[in-house]
This record gives structure tokens, sequence and C-alpha cells, in this order.
């Protein structure tokens, strides 16, 4: 587990460097990937798939998988854009309300009526795609309310940023978490370097350190990773499994919600194919973090880093101007490498 | 002597913490049936795999022809007919497409052979469990080979299916064939075997012809005599605690009906299949059905195991690996599976009680020992603090060392007050422990005896059905 860790840090450094390098140019002379201007696209540009893929990582820790995030982002931004009417807060709690809804239905049918979740998602990829292109009537809604539009391009103030920064040191010095706090200072010291900290960034780091919390210290999150692990002694055990994949599943869906409205406002508008194939870019980030789809094994900084290690794949072939077909393949190719390292790496207790 | 079909030199085998086999010789000829016997855990079906390939080993092996293994466990694919499965990974066929003629040709030639009346186009699934051996066994012996072994063969099967199997391996043996022969029933061994080799904790305690034994000196090789459960009980036979403080009682659950006082260890006896485990389970909630279950006086109702769990009832799992544990997870996170809000100060405690030897409680369960792994299986109830508390084969597969902790364990638990009820195929394990012994035989209660009095034949006669 511990080397595994490293070589998923160790390869996201190799990326980096290796896009660094090949971005050197006249202009950027020490390459223009890990420029602060790239580098805050770089992080918006994960924040949906992280907030999805802190999600997904609920899901699949028990055994379980979600195929329709990516038609539930389309319908959760769309009914978030066409409730903008209604004002700010109804238009947020309807986006998150309805994921949170979609996603405990789901739950329930995976969790009660024992349908796989393999099918009762994929049903879902189909049923919410066709939901919001009947009410949207196929066409794209605009994003009018200026504080909807700037939760996806917001940036914080250079002071604001200082300040935030200054209280996740302190207590990653109190943890001694040295290196993290290391990384914190230079992270923000960047992102004030090009006008300050992405305000979604905060809100997937917000996602992050509470779905960290859930999983690692509750029991609910506990007996998720039981209920992954060995469904059979976790139900003799006296856990409700029925009960917590329901859960899982809403939460999921909550944070559909909130990676729509991300998503929603980062682009300014919502399209009805919005989010299509974002549930294979989370799996991927659940996966590539080493996650195991077996159940009973992954977490959340793991998601996140197979997040970031996607988005720098995304970020830097298209700096460098490869082609999308180019694009598609390197990506295929490295979620079923890692996979493939998971599995050689992987102990089998019997 | 011709030489032997096979010979097993000096064959030893360590798992973590346990030395499974030690420096184990066994060697089969023609035209014989060899008996392998001995109690659970040693080391029958860790010799079996490691003749059929299943492990590496210390030794040596020479064989002469082809080995065939009918495990205890099926391996047919319920969906499939009888043919489909006698064939399956050799089909006969031509460029890659299946020659159903040739298929069933071969099933039909293995069945008459065996003069076994199947039609072999019959789905596997439609047939009985003790069909379904047979139809194993002719899949085994529709490899031709000279060597058959035959671990526990007659578990699952009638009266007359298992004198159809004698008869059939009879033929064999006169045909030169050679078989190894595994049951706990040594009435089958006795009838069927020309020599009888006793393996006790992983060594083999000797190898002799049939006719120079009896029933009683090969029981006493397999149990041993250095050691006696119950040897070191700390309870005396009267009991600590009056006999009417009736702290559990289960009424009419599949027909079966007892009650347990404070500090009492009730044994439930039993043949593999008499529904021991189905019962235990249906009390505990996992399968409930029906009846009426009272603890501490008051009726409690059981419809899942939190329930269970709720009303002071605990439950040690047969099949640790299935029903037990989170191999991947850690000793701490098994441990407090069914207690959550314990703390770390408490759930370390624990482990030192039971001297689980892990590293740290951070220790992945899966690396560790059977023995150790039935402990935190063990620690993860006792945190529940029941006041009722099922144990379902707390020793199988593990060595003589933790066994006897466990042990040491029961009768402490019952000393302090704890009810406990105790499910074994292990006969030593219940006459030990046991202040009262049931015994079940076809789901049905056909015994009671007092602890004390209890003796193995009378138990055994009970759980076979032929009690007078």
């Amino acid at each position: 587990m511990k080397l595994r860790a490293y070589t998923m840090v160790i390869a996201l450094v190799v990326i980096w460097m290796y896009f660094q390098i090949r971005t050197v140019s006249d202009i950027y002379p020490y390459g223009l990937f890990l420029h602060p201007v790239n580098l805050a696209n770089l992080f918006k540009q994960m924040c949906v798939t992280g907030v999805l893929a802190v999600g997904m990582l609920l899901v699949i820790v028990a055994r379980q998988i979600d195929l329709s995030v990516g038609s539930l982002v389309g319908l959760a931004g769309g009914i978030a854009a066409m409730s903008q009417g209604w004002g700010l807060a109804a238009s947020f709690l309807l986006a998150i309300g309805v994921g949170t809804i979609a996603g405990a239905l789901q739950g329930a049918l995976v969790a009660y009526a024992n349908i796989p979740s393999f099918i009762v998602t994929l049903g879902g990829l189909l049923t919410w795609r066709g939901v919001i292109l009947y009410l949207s009537k196929g066409e794209t809604i605009p994003v009018r309310l200026p504080i909807f539009r700037l939760l996806g391009v917001a940036l914080l103030t250079k002071a604001s940023g200082i300040a935030l920064a200054a209280v996740a040191i302190i207590f990653l010095l109190w943890k001694r978490r040295i290196i993290a706090a290391v990384l914190t200072a230079i992270f923000v010291a960047m992102m004030n370097a090009q006008g300050g900290v992405p305000l979604p960034v905060i809100v997937l780091l917000a996602v992050a350190i509470a779905g960290h919390f859930l999983t690692q210290q509750t029991i609910f999150g506990r007996y998720l990773y039981a209920i992954g692990s060995n469904p059979e002694a976790s139900r003799l055990s006296g856990i409700n499994s029925r009960r917590h994949v329901l859960i899982a599943f809403a939460l999921l869906g909550a944070l559909v919600g909130v990676a729509a409205l991300l998503h929603t406002g980062r682009v300014g508008s919502a399209s009805p194919d919005a989010g299509t194939l974002m549930e294979l870019d989370a799996i991927a980030a659940c996966v590539i973090g080493g996650t195991s789809l077996m159940g009973g094994r992954g977490k959340v900084a793991g998601a996140l880093l197979g997040a970031m290690i996607m988005a720098s794949l995304d970020n830097g072939m298209s700096l460098l101007s490869v082609e999308n077909a180019t694009q598609y393949v390197i990506k295929g190719i490295v979620l079923v490498a890692a996979v493939g390292f998971d599995m050689a790496g992987r102990k089998r207790y019997q | 002597m011709p030489a032997p079909l096979l010979e097993m030199r000096n064959i030893s085998k360590r798992f973590p913490g346990v030395l499974a086999l030690d420096d184990v010789s066994f060697d089969l000829y023609g035209g014989e049936i060899h008996a392998l016997v001995g109690e659970n855990g040693a080391g029958k079906s860790t010799l079996i795999n490691v003749l059929g390939g299943v492990y590496d080993y210390d030794g040596s092996i020479v064989v002469n022809g082809d080995v065939a293994i009918v495990h205890q466990e099926l391996s047919l694919i319920p969906e499939f007919t009888i043919a489909e499965n006698i064939s399956l990974g050799r089909e006969p066929h031509r460029y890659g497409v299946i020659d159903w003629d040739a298929l069933y040709g071969r099933a039909q030639r293995v069945l008459d052979e065996l003069q076994l009346d199947l039609d072999p186009h019959t789905i596997t699934d439609t047939l009985g469990i003790g069909q379904q051996h047979l139809v194993e066994i002719a899949k085994a012996l529709s490899h031709d080979a000279r060597i058959l072994v035959l671990d526990e063969p007659t578990a699952a099967l009638t009266d007359n299916e298992a004198e159809v199997l004698f008869a059939i391996l009879e033929r064999l043996r006169e045909r030169g064939a050679g078989i190894i022969y595994i049951s706990h029933r040594l009435g089958e061994v006795f009838r069927l075997a020309d020599r009888i080799t006793v393996l006790r904790d992983g060594r083999a305690m000797s190898t002799d012809a049939k006719s120079s034994l009896d029933l009683a000196t090969v029981i006493a090789r397999m149990v041993g005599r250095e050691w006696r459960i119950g040897a070191s009980r700390v309870r005396t036979g009267e009991g600590a605690y009056p006999p009417r403080d009736i702290v559990f009682e289960v009424r009419n659950v599949r027909g079966v009906s007892f009650s347990l006082r404070r500090g009492e260890v009730l044994g439930i006896a039993g043949l593999v299949g008499a529904g021991r485990s189905e019962l235990v389970m249906a009390i505990f909630g996992a399968f409930p059905e029906g009846g009426e279950i009272f603890v501490g006086g008051e009726r409690v109702i059981i419809k899942h195991p939190w329930d269970a769990i709720a009303a002071g009832i605990g439950f040690v799992t047969e099949d640790r690996k299935r029903y037990g544990l989170l191999l991947d997870q850690t000793v701490l996170m098994n441990e407090t599976l069914a207690a959550p809000k314990t703390d770390l100060a408490t759930a370390e405690r624990s482990m030192k009680e039971l001297r689980i030897k892990a590293q740290s409680i951070e220790d992945i369960v899966g690396t560790l020992s059977g023995g150790n792994q039935q402990k935190v299986v063990l620690a993860k109830w006792l945190l529940t603090h029941p006041k009722v508390l099922f144990l379902d084969e707390p020793t199988r597969g593990i060595d003589i060392g933790a066994k006897q902790e466990i042990y040491q364990q029961i009768d402490r638990l019952a000393y302090e007050g704890m009810a406990i009820v105790l499910v074994s195929s292990e006969l030593p394990e219940i006459l030990g422990l046991s202040d009262r012994i049931l015994v079940l035989h076809k789901g049905k209660i056909t015994g009671e005896f007092d602890g004390k009095t209890a003796t193995a034949e009378a138990v055994i006669a009970c759980a076979t059905g032929h009690a007078a």
C-alpha cells in the first residue's frame, strides 16, 4: 500500500516533468506546464472529476459501481440552470436534491431489490440523460446568476488565500505533516501569483476533507469497507448492509449535484449532453488511485491523486496539441496499465 | 511385491505458524484400498493437496500413473449436463466444434461401467446431492486414472448410494487400481480398506494392514493420549450457578427447543449435514425461521443479526474466512466490527488477553495464522459483551496449541457466567467441555446427555440415527 502510494506520486511527478520539458519555448524558457496560470487551469479542470471521484469512492469501496453519474451531472446541472428564476439557493438546493434523490433511488434498487448496481446505474445512465433532454427540449441554458457563474471560475482574494493557507499549515504542522504543509505554502503562493486560489478548488478540498473524515473516522465509513471486503461476514456481524449501500449511493448523488454546479458554473451554461463520460473519469480516478473494484480498499487521497493524474494528462496533452484521437488512446492505456500494476502487486489473502 | 503406484516420502509442509505435515511417508499399491484416517486438522487434506499439486512441499513423490482426486466440495457446473461435466476441459471436438455424439457416448460408457442408472443428458442441478457426488466420481474415473483419491466420499450419500459406491470401489480394486480412501466413518474404513494409515497433528502415527488393527486402537491413535480436553477445567462439575438461573431459551426454532443456564456449556453434536449450523444461523437471525427466543426470561424478536447482537447474543461463525473475517483488513477493524464503539485501548487489551500473535493491532488479518485468525473472531464477539455465546466449529483447521487456548477461553467464560452453545464435529471437544450435550440427526434432537457421563459411543449412535 505504502509502496503503491509512492509509485503513483512518482508517476505524477514524472508526468509533470515530461510535460514541463516538452513545453519549453522562447516565451516560457522553463516550460509552460508548471506556470502558475496553467497550474490554476489544471486544478480547475480536476475539480469536477475530483468531487465525483470522492463520491464514487464511497460506492466502489462497498463493492458497487455507479455508471450514471455523467448523465446525472447533466440532469442536475440542467435543473439548476432552469430554476435560476427562483433564486440562487433554490437553484443550488434543487441540483443537490435531485442528485441525492436519484442516487437514493438507485441505491434502494441495488440494496433492497437486489438488482446489480451495474445494471441499475446503466439504466440510470440512459434514464437521466433522457429526462434532461426532455426537460430542456434539447436546448442549452445559459447561466445568468452571477454568483452561480463565479462558483466555477472565481478566485479568492490573495489575502483570504493566505489566511486559509495559514490555518491549514498550522493544522498540518500540528499533525506533523511537514511535506503537506510545505506543499500548501507553495500551492497558495503559486495561485496568488496568477491572481488567487480558484474557488472550485476550495469546494473540492472541502469535499475531500469531509470524505476523508467520513471514510476513515466514522463507523459508517468503516462499515462501507467491511461490506466491500466481506459482505457475508459483515452481515453476520450485525451490520445493516442494505442501509449503508443505499446511503452511499445517496451521498454520491449529492456530490454529483455539487459537481454539476461546479461544471455548469465553469462552462457558463447547461447543455443537455453535459457530463457525458464523466462517470468513466471518476471511476478511472478511483482505480488509478488504488481503489479496488472488488471493494474494501481505497482512500480519498488516492482518488484525488488519480483525478490529478487524469487531469494532468488532459491538460498536458492539450498544451502539446496532441490530437483528440491520440488522447483517448493514451488515457485508455494509462488506466489499464495502472490496474494491471495494481493486480500484480496485490496480495490475496486466503 | 510389484513397485508401488505412488510413493510419498518424508513430506513436510509448513503454513504460517503451523507445521501441517511433518515428515509424512505414504505409499499405495495397485489393487489396494489404503485408508487415511485422522481428526479434523490432522493433515489429511493437506497431504492430498500436496499430491494434487496444489501446494509445494519438502520431500519426494514418485507416481506411476495418473491421479484423479475427488474432493469433498463438488466441482461440477450445475447448469451443464452430466455428460458435459464428465468431459469438462477435454471435450471431444473437431476444429473446436464439440462432437456431441462422442461426448455423450463417452459419458454413457463411463456410467455403464459404474453401473450408474443415470441419463447423461440430465442437467446436473436437477440431481440429488448424493447423485451429484457419484457424477463427480464418474468424472474422476473417466480419466482412466490408476490412482483414485476419495475425500469423504460418503459424507453426502444416502446408505443406498454409499453401497453403490462401495461396489464400484471394489470392482476398481479388482482391476488393479489403487485407491486412497479418506473418511471419518471408521465402519466404512474397516469394511473397505486393505491398509490403514493414521495421521495426527501432521504426523503419520502408523500404517498397518487392517487385519492387525481394531477400532479401539485406531481411535486411540487418532485422538492421542497425551492431551485431554477439559483436564485443566477451572469449572467444577456441579456448576457455579443455580440450576434455575435460565438465561436463554429457544422454543421451536426449526422444530428444536432447548434452554441454557448461566455459566453452562451446551454442546451440540451431530454429523456434517445434521442441521446444526442451520439451527444456530436461524437463532441468530441470519436466516430467520420463526420460533420463539428468550434472553434473560424476556421474549426477543430476532429478524436480523443486529437484533441478536442487541439482545446479547454473540455468534462465532463457522468458516472464519467466509463468514467471520475481513481478511484484507486490520485486526483492529475486525475486532470492532460488531461493537464499533470499542476504543483502541479496549481492543488492544482484548488482543493481549486472547494472546493474538501479531506485530500490532494494525496488522492485516489475512497474514495471521489460522489459530490467531480464529482468536480475532472470538475477540470480535467478546467485545460485544454477550450474555450468550454461540461457537460454531471454533477450532476447525487450527493447530493444537491454539485449540487448547480456545478451550481455556471457553472454560473461563463459562466460569465467569457466560452461557455458551458449542457446536462441533469433534467429539473430544464436545465431551471435554460440555456440561450438557444435545445430539442432532437430520435436524431433530435425537439425544441429550449429561456432560459428565456421556460416552463417545452413545453420542455417535444418536448422531448416526442408530440410538436404541
